[in-house]
C-alpha cells in the first residue's frame, strides 16, 4: 500500500468518458444524457400540444396520443429532470463540502451508466416492439397484457427498473459522501443549502425508490410470467398498484423539488449579497418536507374510495406540507429584502421561481381538499398544478443552477444578455401554456384526452396553451444556442466569476482540477468563503500541508455492467415472442439472451470484487507545478 | 495516508473495517443500502399481507405449509447468523484461520437453507401451488423467492470472499468486505424471521 507509485492507464477521448470515475465528468455525462432525454420529452410535449391546438384535430391518432403522453411524462420525470439534478449534484456537492471526490467514485459511474442504459431501453420502444401507452402512472388494468398487449409497458417496467437502480445508487453515494467526506469544520449546520437539499433528496431516493422497484417487479411478473398481483379474476388488487406507485410517487415529487429549493437558496443569497435569511429554519423545513412527503401519498387516490376517514387524514397531512414550504418562500423574500440585488440570468430564473411555485403550491392545497378534488381530479386543473411546480419550480430552478454554476463546470460564463432573453421567452411561454389550463380544468376538460368537441369553451384556451408551448420550445433552443456560442469562447472564468460567491466551490479554479482542492480547506463558518472574504483573506486556510493525493483509477466495468442489464432486459421482454429466424428465436425463447446479459453484469461485479483498485497518486511536485500555472 | 495505514497494519485496531476512509465509506454505504432493502422487503410484505387470503381455487396457506421443515430452515439460518458473528469476532482478533472456518460453516449452512427451500417449493408445486395459481401464490413466491435470491447471492458473495482471503490475506482492504458481508447476512436473517412469522406462522393460524 505504501508509496508505490502505481502507474495507471489514463485514457483519452471517448474511452476517458466511458471509464471516468471523476464526479465532475460524470456530472457532465448526466447533463448531456439528461439534456438528450429532456429534448425528446420536449418534442413529445410539442406534438401533444399541436394535436390539442384545435377541436377535433387529427394530427395524431388516439393510440399515438396515448404513447406521446405516456412517454412525455415518464421521460421528463425519470430521464430528463432527474439526471440534470444529478448533474448539478455531481458537479457541485463535493466542491461545496470541500471534498476531493464522492464516497464511491466507481458506483457513481455505475449509477450513471445504469440510468443511461435504462433510459435507452425505454426509448428503444419507439423503434421496436411497441410504445408504453398506459400513462406515466401505468395504472392497472390499463397496463396489463389484456389492455396493453404489445411490449410497450414492458419497456416501461424494465427500462425504469434499470434506470431506477442507477438513481438508487446515486442516492446512496451522495448520502455517504455528505456524511463522511466533509472538510474539517464543515459541520452539518454550515453546509450550503444546495448540499442540504441534495442530502435530503438522496434520503428520499433511498426510501422511495425501492417501493417502485417492487411495484415494477410485480407488474413485470404479471405481464411476463403470468403473476396475479393485479389480475382481479385470480384475486389480485388494482388499488395495490396505486398505493405502491404513490408511496413512491409522492416522495418522488419532493425528490424533484428539493434540489431546486437548494439551488434557489444559494442563488438568491449570492445575488442579494446577503446571508440566507433563516438558514436553520430552511434546513428544518427541508427535513420536515422530506419527512411529511412520505405521509401523503393517498392524496392522489381521493376518488378511489378509501373512505372519508382516510381521505380526511391524508387531506390534513397534505395541507401540513404547505407550512414548511411557506417558511421557505418567506425566507427567500426576506433574503432579498434590503439586499443589493443583481438580476443576472441565474437570479432572474430564481426570482421567477418564487411566484410560479407559490401558485403551484396554492393549487396543491386546493387539490388537497378531498371533496374539492372530486371535481378537480383527472382534469386539466391537475395538469396545471403539477406543471406549475415541476416546470415553474424545478425546471426554472435547474436553469438558474445551470447559469449559476456553468462557469464552475466549464470555465465559461454563459452569455448574460441572451440568457435573460431566454428567461423571458421561456417564462412567458410557460405562463401562457399552463395558466389557462387551470380554467380549462375548472370548465371541465379532462386530462389525457386526444381531442375535444368545439364550442365548449375549450377552444381559445387550448390555442393559447399551444402557442405558449411553442414559445417554451424556442426558449430551450435559445438556451442551447447560448451553450454553443459560449463554448466557442475561451475558458477563462476566474475562481469566483460572480465575485459574490459565498461557498467553497468558488475558491478553486473553474473548472476545478481533477483533485478539486490542492489542500483540503479549513471551514470556519457558514458561507465559508464569504467569511474569509469578509475577514480580508484571499483564499481559504488549508487544513493540511501539500502532499501527494490518492485518486481512484478509471474503470470500464460500470459501462459493461449496465450493458449487461440492458441485454438482460431485452432478453426477458422478448423471451416468449415468435421470431422469423430460428436461431434468434432459440436464443430468446430459452432465456439465453437474458442469461447472457445477467452473466455480463454479475461477471463484472465479480471482477470488481476480486481485482483491487490501488488507484494512483498525484505527487506533490505535480501539484505545485499546476499551482504556478493557475 | 498510506504511510500511516501501513504503520497501523502492524497494530491491528479494534475495528479494522473502519481503519481507512474507504472502509468507513463502505460500512456506512452498506448500512444505507440496507435501509433501502428494508423498504424493498417492507413493500413485498405489504403486498403479501394484502393478497394472502386471495387463494382462488388453489390451496390455502394452512393446507400447504409444513411447519417442521420451515422451522428447521429457520434454525439453520439463525445458526448461520451466529457463525458469521464468530467470523467477525475472529476478524477483530485477526485470527484468519478461525475466521475462514466460521465463514465456511456459514456458507455451508446457507446452502443447507437453500436446499430446504428448493425442496419446499418443489413440494408445493406438486400440490398445485404454482406461481400463477392465485394472487396468494404469486405474492408468496415473490416474497419468499426474493429472500431466497438474497441468500443465494450472499452464499456466492461470501464464497468469493473466502477465496480472496486465501489469496490476499486479511488487511484493511479485505476486512471491510468481510464485515459488510456479515451485516448483509444478518439482515437476510432478520428478514427471514419476519417471513417465518408473517408468512408461515400467521398462515397456519389462518
Ligand atoms: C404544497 C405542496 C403540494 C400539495 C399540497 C400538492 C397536492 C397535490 C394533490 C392533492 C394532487 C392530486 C391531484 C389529483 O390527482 O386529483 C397532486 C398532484 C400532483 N402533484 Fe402536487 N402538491 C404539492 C406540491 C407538488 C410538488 C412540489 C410537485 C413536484 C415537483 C408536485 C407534483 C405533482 C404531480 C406530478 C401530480 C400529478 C400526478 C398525476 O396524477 O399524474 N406537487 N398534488
Ligand atoms: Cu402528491
Amino acid at each position: 500500500m505504501a508509496h508505490t507509485a502505481h502507474t495507471v492507464k489514463r485514457y483519452r477521448g471517448l474511452m476517458d468518458w466511458l471509464t471516468t470515475v471523476d464526479h465532475k465528468k460524470i456530472g457532465v455525462l448526466y447533463l448531456i444524457a439528461g439534456a438528450l432525454f429532456f429534448g425528446i420529452g420536449g418534442i413529445e410535449a410539442i406534438l401533444i400540444r399541436i394535436q390539442l391546438i384545435k377541436p377535433m384535430n387529427d394530427f395524431v391518432d388516439p393510440q399515438t396520443f396515448n404513447e406521446l403522453i405516456t412517454m412525455h411524462g415518464t421521460t421528463m420525470i425519470f430521464l430528463g429532470v432527474m439526471p440534470i439534478i444529478f448533474a448539478l449534484m455531481n458537479a457541485i456537492v463535493p466542491l461545496q463540502i470541500g471534498a476531493r471526490d464522492v464516497a464511491f467514485p466507481f458506483l457513481n459511474s455505475l449509477g450513471f451508466w445504469t440510468f443511461f442504459f435504462g433510459g435507452l431501453l425505454l426509448n428503444l420502444s419507439w423503434l421496436i416492439g411497441g410504445v408504453p401507452d398506459a400513462g406515466w402512472t401505468s395504472y392497472v388494468p390499463l397496463s396489463s397484457t389484456e389492455y396493453s398487449p404489445h411490449h410497450g409497458v414492458d419497456f416501461y417496467t424494465l427500462g425504469l427498473q434499470i434506470s431506477g437502480i442507477g438513481t438508487l445508487i446515486g442516492g446512496i453515494n451522495f448520502l455517504a459522501t455528505i456524511i463522511n467526506m466533509r472538510a474539517p469544520g464543515m459541520s452539518f449546520m454550515r453546509m450550503p443549502m444546495f448540499t442540504w437539499a441534495s442530502f435530503i433528496t438522496s434520503a428520499l431516493i433511498l426510501f422511495a425508490f425501492p417501493a417502485v422497484t417492487v411495484g415494477l417487479v410485480l407488474l413485470t411478473f404479471d405481464r411476463l410470467f403470468g403473476g396475479n398481483f393485479f389480475y382481479i379474476p385470480n384475486g389480485g388488487s388494482i388499488v395495490l398498484w396505486q398505493h405502491i406507485f404513490w408511496i413512491f410517487g409522492h416522495p418522488e415529487v419532493y425528490i424533484l423539488i428539493l434540489p431546486a429549493f437548494g439551488i434557489i437558496s444559494d442563488v438568491i443569497s449570492t445575488f442579494s449579497r446577503k446571508r440566507l435569511f433563516g438558514y436553520s429554519s430552511m434546513v428544518f423545513a427541508t427535513v420536515l418536507i422530506g419527512f411529511l412527503g412520505f405521509m401523503v401519498w393517498a392524496h392522489h387516490m381521493f376518488t378511489v374510495g378509501l373512505g372519508p376517514v382516510a381521505n380526511a387524514l391524508f387531506s390534513i397531512a397534505t395541507m401540513l406540507i404547505a407550512v414548511p414550504t411557506g417558511i421557505k418562500i418567506f425566507n427567500w423574500l426576506f433574503t432579498m429584502w434590503g439586499g443589493s440585488i443583481k438580476f443576472t440570468a441565474a437570479n432572474l430564473y430564481a426570482v421567477g421561481f418564487i411566484p410560479t411555485f407559490v401558485m403551484g403550491g396554492v393549487t396543491g392545497v386546493m387539490l388537497a381538499s378531498a371533496p374539492a378534488d372530486f371535481q378537480f381530479h383527472d382534469t386539466y386543473f391537475v395538469v396545471a398544478h403539477f406543471h406549475y411546480v415541476i416546470v415553474g419550480g424545478l425546471v426554472l430552478g435547474l436553469f438558474s443552477g445551470l447559469h449559476y454554476w456553468w462557469p464552475k463546470m466549464f470555465g465559461r460564463v454563459l452569455a448574460e444578455g441572451l440568457g435573460k432573453a431566454t428567461f423571458w421567452m421561456f417564462y412567458i411561454g410557460f405562463q401562457l401554456t399552463f395558466f389557462v389550463q387551470h380554467f380549462l380544468g375548472l370548465t371541465g376538460m379532462p386530462r389525457r384526452v386526444v381531442t375535444y368537441l368545439p364550442n365548449q369553451g375549450f377552444d381559445t384556451m387550448n390555442l393559447i396553451s399551444t402557442v405558449g408551448a411553442i414559445m417554451m420550445g424556442i426558449g430551450v433552443l435559445m438556451f442551447l444556442y447560448n451553450i454553443v456560442i459560449t463554448s466557442r469562447k475561451p475558458a477563462n472564468a476566474s475562481n469566483d466569476p460572480w465575485e459574490d460567491g459565498r461557498t467553497l466551490e468558488w475558491t478553486i479554479p473553474s473548472p476545478p482540477p481533477e483533485y478539486n482542492f490542492k489542500q483540503t480547506p479549513l471551514v470556519r463558518g457558514y458561507d465559508a468563503w464569504w467569511k474569509e472574504k469578509m475577514d480580508g483573506n484571499t483564499e481559504m486556510k488549508p487544513a493540511e500541508p501539500i502532499g501527494s493525493i490518492h485518486m481512484p483509477s478509471p474503470s470500464i466495468l460500470p459501462f459493461f455492467m449496465s450493458i449487461g442489464l440492458f441485454i438482460a432486459g431485452l432478453g426477458f421482454m422478448f423471451a416468449k415472442d415468435e421470431f422469423g429466424s430460428g436461431i434468434v428465436g432459440f436464443l430468446f425463447n430459452n432465456y439465453i439472451i437474458s442469461g447472457l446479459g445477467l452473466l455480463i453484469t454479475f461477471g463484472c461485479m465479480f471482477l470488481r470484487s476480486v481485482i483491487d483498485d490501488h488507484g494512483y497518486h498525484i505527487e506533490k511536485e505535480e501539484l505545485e507545478d499546476k499551482g504556478v500555472k493557475a | 495516508m498510506s504511510a500511516s495505514a501501513h504503520h497501523a497494519e502492524e497494530h491491528w485496531p479494534h475495528e479494522p473495517e473502519k481503519a481507512t476512509l474507504e472502509g468507513r465509506n463502505k460500512v456506512l454505504g452498506f448500512w444505507l443500502f440496507l435501509g433501502g432493502e428494508s423498504v424493498l422487503f417492507g413493500t413485498l410484505f405489504a403486498t403479501f399481507l394484502a393478497l394472502r387470503d386471495q387463494v382462488g381455487d388453489g390451496p390455502t396457506a394452512a393446507e400447504l405449509f409444513k411447519l417442521p421443515m420451515v422451522a428447521a430452515a429457520t434454525m439453520i439460518l439463525l445458526v448461520s447468523s451466529l457463525t458469521s458473528v464468530f467470523a467477525v469476532q475472529a476478524l477483530h482478533r485477526k485470527d484468519v484461520k478461525a475466521m475462514l472456518n466460521w465463514l465456511i460453516v456459514t456458507v455451508i449452512l446457507g446452502f443447507g437453507f437453500l436446499a430446504l427451500e428448493i425442496y419446499e417449493f418443489v413440494e408445493y408445486i406438486h400440490e398445485g401451488h404454482t406461481f400463477t395459481t392465485s394472487a396468494f401464490s404469486s405474492a408468496f413466491y415473490t416474497l419468499v423467492g426474493f429472500h431466497g435470491a438474497h441468500v443465494a447471492f450472499g452464499v456466492a458473495w461470501i464464497t468469493i470472499l473466502i477465496v480472496q482471503i486465501f489469496k490476499k490475506g486479511l488487511n484493511f482492504v479485505t476486512a471491510p468486505k468481510i464485515y459488510v458481508s456479515a451485516i448483509y447476512w444478518h439482515f437476510i436473517d432478520v428478514v427471514w424471521v419476519f417471513i417465518f412469522t408473517v408468512v408461515y406462522l400467521m398462515g397456519k393460524v389462518g
